[in-house]
């Protein structure tokens, strides 16, 4: 997803006629000598920043070439490792699109006392340091809970971290375009005799999906990668390892290679993520 | 209008939706905030400011504001230079630049961390060993977690200015340069007062994601306490935790604050209609 797409209000992709025409014939002026040195600075810390380094963990996964780099993802604990971080991901995606869009419903259609409330408090997994949020799961849900619920060291404690940190994405992509949409349809439906649900499922639906789709996506993507809050709740137990934090202890053992060859999968599932997402958005936008 | 029956039937879903949202967000978020208040608090107040004010802990909060202002600072340039370029000029590859200042969002802490290394790492890395002949040290110190920080929160300022830029068009400037104004004139009375506050927006959002940032300055740090401590906050919190050493809650709890407190700046100044989140 690019900026210029996301960035903008879900809810202008659905009108093409609000959309500058872009980047066929963009509005803006040839660049100058001031704006030229600013480009020029900007690519320079870019790539000093992100794109050199990011390729320097390219290039260290291929040290042993290819079959080095398919040795180092296919060691046991890396396959287990990114078993479990694909899946749980997936899964935490999945369960999003559902919940994500059903608390959005609510946010935008229903009106009830601390509705404020609930509204600010989405935010706060997505802000919590990850470390916190992690101690903040550890101490409801694990050895010492005072719920009665003993997570530590399982499978499912990671999915719930991960629930948790992945809480506002979808939530925030479909609300902007709930509140934008134009409720003539569904109040004809609803007079032609449609119920709630078909008037849901035929008519909201099919303009959220864009949305809960790439909602999910970002939550996705947030999952793949996280390490923080998964890494307390996980006990340093193997079967609970995610890719992140077996990463994480290659470059402890200085085995880098290691750690860049599970660091390249990482990075490929993002760029996948990001190019998907970008496409999706630009077939919405021409569809206007 | 519907029969009442109807009505009803409508009702009762509605409740239903609500419940299980307030359900899920309750079991999810809300319940484990207040047992870790509730557990700092039971905990007494002495407790918490001896846990706060250790040695270790203040230096670990210096340290913590010291990257996280330096590198929001660099982001902001970064940010408010981007978002111009990319909204008011034309250049070959203006969409990729805009991509490519999106990509650290989605990148894995530990991979940046380890990008980081392999990069300006002091034994191995393609600049390092060049950069420590030179007497700068950048992994296991101060600059390299500068570094790290700024790279998960570039996009940050980025997403809060663009969309700004790009609603508000250019006929003001252009009236303005019309008028004989300077670029700097220009941007002082026309383009600063337009994004004020998305850059506070901006500012704020990455403040806190600085502050928070654990896994990459984790990787960077190597997490050194007492002399050239370089150990943050989130850092001393997750070390308490695993050295099953007391003051990891108080610790947590004031970044809880700082982030809670974060969040209602934003969500109070931005306007309810058009209000788009944090997370976006």
């Amino acid at each position: 997803m690019t900026l210029l797409d996301a960035a903008r209000p879900a809810s202008r992709a659905e009108d093409a006629t609000h959309r500058p025409a872009q980047p066929e014939a963009p509005a803006g002026r040839p660049l100058g000598t001031v704006a030229g040195l600013g480009l020029g600075t900007a690519v320079l810390w870019l790539s000093l920043l992100v794109l050199i380094p990011l390729a320097a963990v390219v290039v260290k996964s291929m040290d042993g070439g290819w079959s080095g780099f398919w040795d180092a993802i296919t060691a046991p604990q890396a396959q287990s490792a990114l078993r479990l971080t694909v899946l749980s991901s997936l899964f935490v995606a999945a369960v999003n699109a559902v919940v994500g869009t059903l608390i959005a419903w609510v946010l935008v259609r229903d009106d009830f006392v601390g509705r404020r409330v609930v509204e600010t408090i989405i935010d706060v997994p997505f802000a919590l340091p990850t470390i916190v949020a992690g101690l903040v799961l550890l101490s409801v849900y694990g050895s010492s809970s005072p719920v009665g619920i003993n997570l530590l060291g399982t499978q499912r404690a990671v999915v719930f971290a991960l629930l948790f940190v992945t809480l506002p994405f979808v939530v925030r992509t479909v609300q902007p375009v709930l509140l934008a949409l134009d409720r003539d349809a569904e109040q004809a439906a609803a007079c032609l005799g449609a119920e709630p649900r078909t008037v849901f499922r035929r008519i909201v639906l099919p303009l959220l999906l864009p949305a809960i789709a790439s909602g999910a996506a970002l939550a996705f993507a947030r999952a793949m990668g996280e390490y923080g809050s998964v890494l307390l709740i996980s006990g340093g137990l193997p079967r609970a390892q995610v890719s992140s934090m077996y990463a994480f202890q290659q470059i402890q053992n200085f085995n880098f290679q290691g750690a860049a060859a599970t660091a390249t999968v990482l990075l490929l599932v993002s760029l996948i993520v990001i190019v998907g997402l970008d496409v999706l958005q630009r077939k919405v936008a021409r569809r206007g | 209008m519907a029969e009442p029956s109807a009505v009803v039937q409508r009702r009762q879903g509605t409740v239903l939706l609500r419940g299980i949202a307030l359900a899920y967000v309750g079991v999810l978020v809300l319940i484990p905030l207040a047992v870790i208040t509730w557990q700092t608090v039971g905990d007494g107040w002495s407790t918490f400011w001896s846990a706060i004010s250790s040695e270790q802990a203040l230096t670990a909060f210096r340290l913590t504001g010291e990257v996280a202002v330096v590198a929001v600072a660099i982001n902001t340039l970064f940010g408010v230079g981007v978002a111009l370029l990319i909204t008011r000029y034309r250049f070959r590859g203006r969409r990729l630049l805009g991509a490519l200042a999106d990509l650290p969002i989605s990148v894995s802490p530990i991979v940046v961390g380890l990008a980081l290394v392999l990069v300006y790492g002091p034994f191995n890395g393609w600049f390092g060993s060049t950069l420590e002949s030179a007497g700068i040290h950048v992994i296991f110190s101060l600059p390299g977690m500068i570094l790290a920080t700024a790279f998960v929160s570039m996009p940050l300022m980025l997403r809060e200015i663009v969309p700004v830029l790009e609603e508000e068009g250019i006929e003001q400037e252009q009236a303005a340069t019309v008028l004989g104004a300077s670029a700097l004139q220009r941007f002082w009375r026309i383009t600063l007062p337009t994004i004020r506050p998305a850059l506070a927006y901006g500012l704020v959002l990455s403040l806190a994601r600085s502050i928070g940032e654990f896994g990459a300055v984790k990787v960077v740090s190597g997490n050194v306490s007492g002399n050239n401590q370089t150990q943050t906050a989130t850092l001393l919190v997750d070390e308490r935790v695993e050295q099953l050493e007391p003051g990891a809650y108080q610790v947590a709890f004031v970044l809880i604050l700082v982030t809670v407190l974060a969040i209602i700046v934003v969500s109070l100044r931005r306007p309810e209609r058009s209000r788009e989140s944090v997370t976006r």
